[in-house]
């Protein structure tokens, strides 16, 4: 296979000029709608009795997972499944070896299995788009490091889009450890490339100030400065782990000041509640509101499959032996 | 119109397809079983396939709601998901709505098309159908057939049989996409041409 292998833009067809999802920083708004479009069609697919269609016979989907996940690993290996593509599955712990040699590891391995897409989550940023040079496979970021998660902004943004008019008039509020990240930066870009408004928020050891600049986006240390004229917050996840890191005095302090509860969702009855999953409850939500009829957390889930579903649809390479 | 160096004939006039479609009509009203304790409605549908099946159908549909009173139900059908030859494509084909709000299960559907060629098109179309249910009958219809089948498919509804030449094509337009009616065979450049569509 004589497949460019770089990200950059390339010269065909179609509507994706992208070869890789790495991270949404060079896809322009029309590639982010096409691809929420396609997702939206293969909605349909997954309201069915047989939810399944032949579209990527022949074509075998590699996910390789080198840190913990349930939901988007199960995710990519349902889209896959009912596009009909083959799966095989490689999980290692990346503690025993250092991350050089697990990269390349996984890149001779992918070579050996001859796969035409790679999924990949890896603790370290930047591991698929080093696969991605070094290996003639599509590759699919499942989430790498702090860095980026594509395909879980782009599922909020579609998730989003059912409930909205435009992108344009839509503010939405990102609540919680951003440094840490990936599903707040991925999300900055989709939702900033397609023109909504981003407030990010969270304790000032949780909040990057150089982002505000950088990335077009209003922080701030406030969750009521967040909520105000916000149509959406997204609240992620605290990692326990970061409470012995100091960055936060305790899960109920954290609640406290950032914790989004009922009285909130009366104080604004048009908010609506997204969170990227698994739900602490009773530190970033309350169960009120994780169950509230204005959370769309489930939802997220759903057109997770389909967002994915898309992307291995628009990826998947072009079969070279037919 | 479409561009006009391009144009070898004119097959047919936007008062021909109208007089095609209400033959067509007459036909799908005559498989109608008169004895029958149920409706057509609920034993019958019409299913158009995008992107100008879809306005056709809605066409039939007003037709033999009008002669009849019976508003049967439409459905929309897109077969990318289904296509063989999606794999080989540099460019991935656009994935349009396909929508079929009723069980096909022991229906009769009439599958509308524009044109059928090598008939890989309508096969993907009965998969597609066939994963939905366990319909009585699937009945073909459209409104051209150039022939040059590459499937055993054959059409029981056709308005016009053209036997066409390599490097021709037949392209019928709908006011509601290309805003008129009519059908005209067109050359097509070596390097424009369609495998693997009805086209």
């Amino acid at each position: 296979m004589a497949a460019p292998t770089s990200s950059a833009p390339l010269d065909r067809p179609g509507a994706l000029h992208h070869r890789h999802l790495l991270d949404l920083s060079t896809y322009e708004a029309d590639e982010i709608r096409y691809l929420l479009d396609t997702a939206q069609e293969f909605r349909e697919v997954l309201d069915r009795p047989i939810r399944q269609v032949p579209t990527l016979q022949g074509t075998s989907v590699a996910s390789l997972f080198f840190e913990p996940s349930t939901r988007t690993k199960l995710s990519f290996t349902l889209a896959a499944g009912r596009l009909s593509a083959e799966t095989v599955s490689l999980s290692k712990s990346s503690s025993s070896v250092t991350k050089g040699e697990t990269l390349k590891d996984t890149a001779r391995n992918v070579e050996a299995m001859q796969v035409d897409v790679v999924v990949l989550r890896h603790p370290s940023p930047g591991a698929p788009h080093f696969l991605a040079r070094c290996t003639d496979s599509v590759v699919l970021n499942a989430g790498d490091g702090a860095h980026a998660h594509p395909t879980q902004a782009l599922l909020d943004v579609l998730t989003m889009r059912t409930h909205i008019d435009s992108f344009e008039d839509l503010s939405v509020s990102v609540i919680g450890d951003i440094t840490h990240s990936r599903v707040a930066r991925s999300n900055v870009q989709a939702l900033t490339t397609l023109g909504a408004t981003v407030t990010l928020c969270g304790p000032e050891t949780m909040l990057p100030v150089e982002m505000e600049a950088a990335m077009d986006v209003r922080t701030t240390t406030r969750l009521d400065a967040a909520l105000d004229g916000c149509d959406i917050a997204m609240a992620l996840r605290i990692q326990m782990e970061r409470q012995d890191a100091g960055l936060f005095p305790s899960t109920r302090e954290y609640h406290r000041q950032f914790g989004i509860t009922a009285d909130h969702l009366r104080r604004h009855p048009d908010l609506l509640i997204m969170h990227p999953g698994p739900v602490n409850r009773g530190i970033e939500l309350t169960d009120a509101v994780v169950d509230h009829e204005r959370s769309i957390i489930l939802s997220q889930v759903t057109n997770g499959v389909a967002l994915r579903m898309a992307a291995l649809y628009l990826l998947a390479p072009r079969r070279e032996d037919a | 119109m479409p561009s006009d160096d391009r144009i070898k004939a004119q097959l047919m006039t936007a008062r021909d397809l109208g007089r095609t479609l209400d033959r067509m009509a007459q036909q799908v009203i005559e498989r109608f079983d008169p004895m029958a304790p149920a409706s057509p409605v609920d034993t019958f549908a019409l299913v158009g396939m995008q992107t100008r099946g879809v306005h056709l159908a809605r066409r039939l549909q007003r037709r033999i709601h009008t002669q009849t009173g019976q508003e049967l139900p439409l459905g929309l059908l897109d077969v990318t998901m289904y296509r063989d030859d999606v794999r080989l494509r540099l460019d991935k084909p656009e994935i349009q709505a396909t929508r079929i709000p009723f069980d096909v299960t022991d229906r009769e559907l009439v599958l509308v098309d524009d044109v059928v060629f090598t008939g890989r098109t309508g096969r993907a179309a009965l998969d597609a159908l066939m994963d939905r249910g366990r319909p009585a009958a699937i009945q073909f219809l459209t409104i051209v057939d150039r022939q040059h089948r590459e499937l055993p498919i054959s059409v029981d509804i056709v308005g016009r049989e053209v036997p066409t030449l390599p490097g021709e094509e037949v392209r019928v337009r709908v006011e509601e996409v290309d805003d008129e009616d009519g059908v005209w065979l067109v050359n097509v450049p070596v390097s424009e041409r369609s495998t693997n569509d009805s086209r």
